[in-house]
């Protein structure tokens, strides 16, 4: 297996200061990796920095190309996916018509109505919602559009920001068990970020632990649940 | 004879009304994606009425001249926002205002001096005499009225339901999840200036018959625009639209039987000053809740 | 440093007349009075954040108060300036109220409608045994009351020169102290962070419409001073290009600074004359282009770019 996406000794930060410090990951193809870390650690400001919504130094590769010169419309165009915190749905917009806006960048306009109903299939809530505007849908419904809308992308590789912040366990649940089906039924990769660090676990091959701003920790998701101090920092244990 | 001529100033309230509504709406669209207001909007309607009419004047036929001044002007407004106005996107609002009033004055004064400031009549394609017999409305306020509501409904049209349009409006209300989707915010954005310099030209050719081509001609125009998107909520088009008919009927019918005609303008200033000060958001904005 | 340059900036100021032509000084004083405009309008607009694109409108009370009085009661035109700060200052705290509510573009838009029909206004029908209609009002331009000064000639255009220079003088410390005190760090603290400075006690209400007043109050001596320099007033004179030439002398120099407004004030007297003699043709388009060029290259206007220019220069 070969990895999708390498980072190189990123930095990145907003205005003066280095938010994240020499980050270097692999993300191997068809895995589920979890990037996990408390409050103020600097996971969001690393998805960012992938997908270039922020300023950032080092050298990502994505697919054996170089990423870090891209600008973020061409590097989603590659296939990359980012789910952003605060979901970023057009509020203003009706559900269908934000996903259709997923399969914007897409070449083949053709199997776009088989994807919608691919993505009704996986969240039926949306169905009904879907020519509602989206920003009445509640919290649940909106995470589940986000997840469906970067869906529509086709992409090889989803980043996800904390898809629980906020959502009640049992749509957590739900989320997380679509995100099983994806990863292994249509073979897309997974880099996921979370405060739940239990169920990120749970669901992911590998996981990274970031701590202000660096990564002190970097092991198969088994041997990270094990970790004496994982558990009891993160994991209540 | 009171009833006929007072129908009459309705109706040509509702002819200057499109006008003022299209360029209304021209200034929403620019509004809804960069939260600037295009204070050159008018010198821009006003430069490709030139345009428009430098080709008729060459020989060109009217219709010819008028579709070709479409994609002129589209250019015209694709390449200012490129070139001009990309460099201060980001600027403090004073520098953007201080950026567009430069192009206002650039504009005005350019036109001035290719095309001189001598009052030139710009042709209309409607017939002199009045439609069916008709004394209530003249060829061209009818016209006028026609093309207006076309282009509206063709806007209508490309937003609601093309890609393109769709991409357009995700970009003005959210340019950082467009990008995640793979959307050319950049594009966007010179398309959006392209569209609304090509429905400023409409504007201006549909007034130009009126009130004569002249470097100076769209600034009243322009106020009017602003007092109409004002009105309707700067941040709503179908306000806009709404909003440019009454603020041109109003004009009409006040300036005919209540104030005379010299003091027009201030009855957009008082309109606008008015709407300001009891419903900022006027007819259909919305309000915006400011977080602490 | 800065004293230096005070110092030279002081002697260059009343030597200058004397080795210039009158219409040179004339072209001086008109600068003064811009300055003192342009201060007024950064206290609205660079200090309190708000946009004013309708200034014109208090030079044109300002210098109208002061051709009326003239004309109609014969003051002596020395009273006409603080009668006119005075009435100006009504006007503005007045207009302040409503304004109140609106916030960046929707107050710039307000302003700018007041700007552009305020000549149709003044060549109303039924003010004109008032405002003198469509012609206006010619008025005297004031005698200055020495023949010489120690052998130096003061003729009229040089003793308004020095009137032009006091009141300036005047106007400016009184700005600097109302901004160095309590009510500048309240205007600012309202222009950047009005909630903030709401909780904290601020009265935001009544400080936003003072700023409107006093601003008003600057700009109305500045059109008092410009309508003796000029010697007549018309409504055609005070049309939207006016304010808008305030603003944008008022960005140029440097929003929130007062030298900014000096460097504003030579921008707006000279730049179109420059442009004139670049192009005889299009010389508006010539200064349209000078006026998007220093948004390119000095975004933080001539004061700005001085300051950060001198902050390099000390550290070596």
């Amino acid at each position: 297996m070969n990895p999708l996406l390498t980072v190189k000794n990123m930095c990145a930060g907003y205005g003066q200061g280095h938010v994240i410090q020499d980050i270097n990951m692999e993300i191997m193809e068809g895995s589920v990796t979890a990037l996990l870390g408390s409050n103020g650690a600097g996971k969001t400001t690393t998805l960012r920095a992938l997908t270039r919504m922020i300023n950032m130094s080092g050298e990502l590769h994505f697919g054996g190309q170089r990423i870090d010169t891209l600008v973020t419309e061409e590097i989603v165009r590659l296939g990359v996916a980012h789910v952003p915190d605060g979901r970023g749905t057009f509020t203003g917009l009706t559900t269908e018509e934000n996903l259709r806006l997923g399969a914007y960048s897409r070449h083949d306009k053709s199997s776009q109505q088989q994807d919608l109903e691919k993505m009704y299939g996986y969240f039926p809530k949306l169905r009904e919602r879907k020519l509602q505007q989206a920003g009445t849908l509640s919290g649940g419904e909106q995470q589940m559009l986000a997840i469906a809308r970067a869906l529509m992308l086709r992409p090889r590789l989803l980043l996800l920001d904390e898809p629980s912040f906020g959502l009640a366990p049992l749509i957590v649940q739900e989320i997380f068990d679509i995100m099983r089906t994806i990863n292994q039924l249509e073979k897309v990769t997974i880099l996921l970020v979370e405060q739940n660090a239990a169920m990120a676990l749970n669901l992911a091959d590998h996981a990274y632990l970031l701590e202000t701003g660096h990564l002190v920790k970097s092991a198969a998701a088994d041997v990270m649940k094990q970790d004496e101090s994982i558990r009891r920092s993160y994991l209540g244990a | 004879m009171i009833v006929e001529t007072f129908l009459h100033q309705i109706m040509a309230g509702i002819a200057t009304g499109g006008i003022y509504a299209s360029l209304a709406l021209a200034l929403v669209m620019i509004y809804q994606s960069t939260h600037h207001i295009n204070f050159a909007q008018g010198e821009i309607a006003m430069f490709a009425t030139y345009l428009a009419w430098s080709l008729i004047n060459a020989g060109v036929s009217y219709w010819l001249a008028f579709f070709a001044t479409l994609v002129l002007s589209f250019l015209l407004g694709a390449l200012i926002q490129r070139i001009i106005i990309k460099p201060v996107e980001r600027a403090p609002v004073l520098n953007v205002v201080v950026v567009f009033i430069g192009l206002l004055v650039i504009l005005n004064s350019l036109a001035g001096w290719i095309f001189s400031y001598t009052i030139k009549p710009f042709p209309s394609p409607f017939p002199k005499e009045p439609p069916f017999g008709w004394s209530i409305i003249s060829s061209h306020e009818l016209g006028s009225i026609g093309v207006t509501l076309v282009l509206l409904i063709l806007l209508f049209l490309f937003f609601r339901f093309t890609t393109l349009g769709l991409a357009m409006r995700a970009a003005a209300q959210n340019p950082d999840s467009s990008r995640l989707v793979g959307i050319r915010v950049g594009r966007m954005l010179a398309l959006g200036w392209g569209l609304a310099a090509m429905i400023g030209s409409i504007a201006g050719m549909m007034i130009a018959p009126v009130v004569f081509l002249e470097p100076n001609m769209m600034s009243g125009v322009l106020l009017y625009a602003f007092a109409a998107a004002l009105v309707g909520g700067i941040d709503s088009p179908f306000g806009a639209v709404l909003g440019g008919f009454i603020v041109g009927i109003l004009e009409n019918v006040l300036g005919a039987y209540l104030i005379g005609t010299e003091l027009k303008l201030s009855v957009a200033l008082v309109l606008i000053v008015s709407v300001l000060t009891f419903k900022p958001a006027g007819l259909f904005g919305k309000n915006i809740v400011t977080r602490v | 440093m800065q004293w230096l340059f005070g110092l030279v900036l002081a002697v260059t100021a009343v030597v200058l007349p004397f080795a210039l032509s009158n219409y040179h000084v004339f072209q001086l004083a008109m600068v003064l009075s811009y300055a003192i405009a342009l201060v007024g309008l950064n206290i609205l607009t660079g200090y309190s954040g708000q946009i004013s694109l309708g200034h014109g409108a208090f030079l044109a009370i300002g210098a109208y108060t002061t051709a009326i009085l003239i004309d109609k009661y014969d003051m002596h035109y020395g009273l006409t300036i603080p009668l006119a700060a005075l009435i100006c200052f009504v006007a503005g705290f007045l207009f302040g109220l409503p304004a109140l509510r609106l916030e960046g573009h929707y107050l710039a838009l307000a302003t700018f409608s007041l700007a552009v029909a305020l000549p149709q206004l003044l060549k109303f029908k039924h003010l004109e045994e008032w405002t003198g209609g469509v012609q206006g009002i010619v008025i005297m331009k004031p005698e200055s009351p020495f023949k010489d000064i120690m052998g130096l000639q003061i003729n009229a255009d040089r003793w308004m020169y020095f009137v032009s220079l006091f009141i300036a003088i005047v106007m400016f410390i009184l700005a600097r102290n109302i901004l160095k005190g309590r009510v500048g760090r309240a205007l600012i603290a309202i222009r950047d962070h009005p909630i903030a400075a709401a909780s904290m006690g601020i009265n935001t209400s009544l400080y936003k419409s003072l700023a409107f007043g006093v601003s008003a109050l600057f700009t109305g001596v500045a059109g008092s001073l410009s309508a003796l320099l000029v010697s007549f007033v018309a409504p055609d004179s005070f049309n939207v290009f006016l304010s808008i030439i305030l603003l944008v002398g008022m960005v140029i120099g440097g929003v929130a600074t007062l030298s900014g407004a000096l460097w504003g004030a030579l921008f707006i007297q000279f730049i179109p004359n420059l442009a004139d003699e670049i192009s005889k043709a299009a010389p508006w388009a010539i200064y349209g282009v000078s006026m998007i060029a220093f948004m390119y290259l000095m975004p933080m206007g001539i004061a700005g770019a001085l300051a950060l220019l001198s902050r390099r220069l000390s550290r070596h």
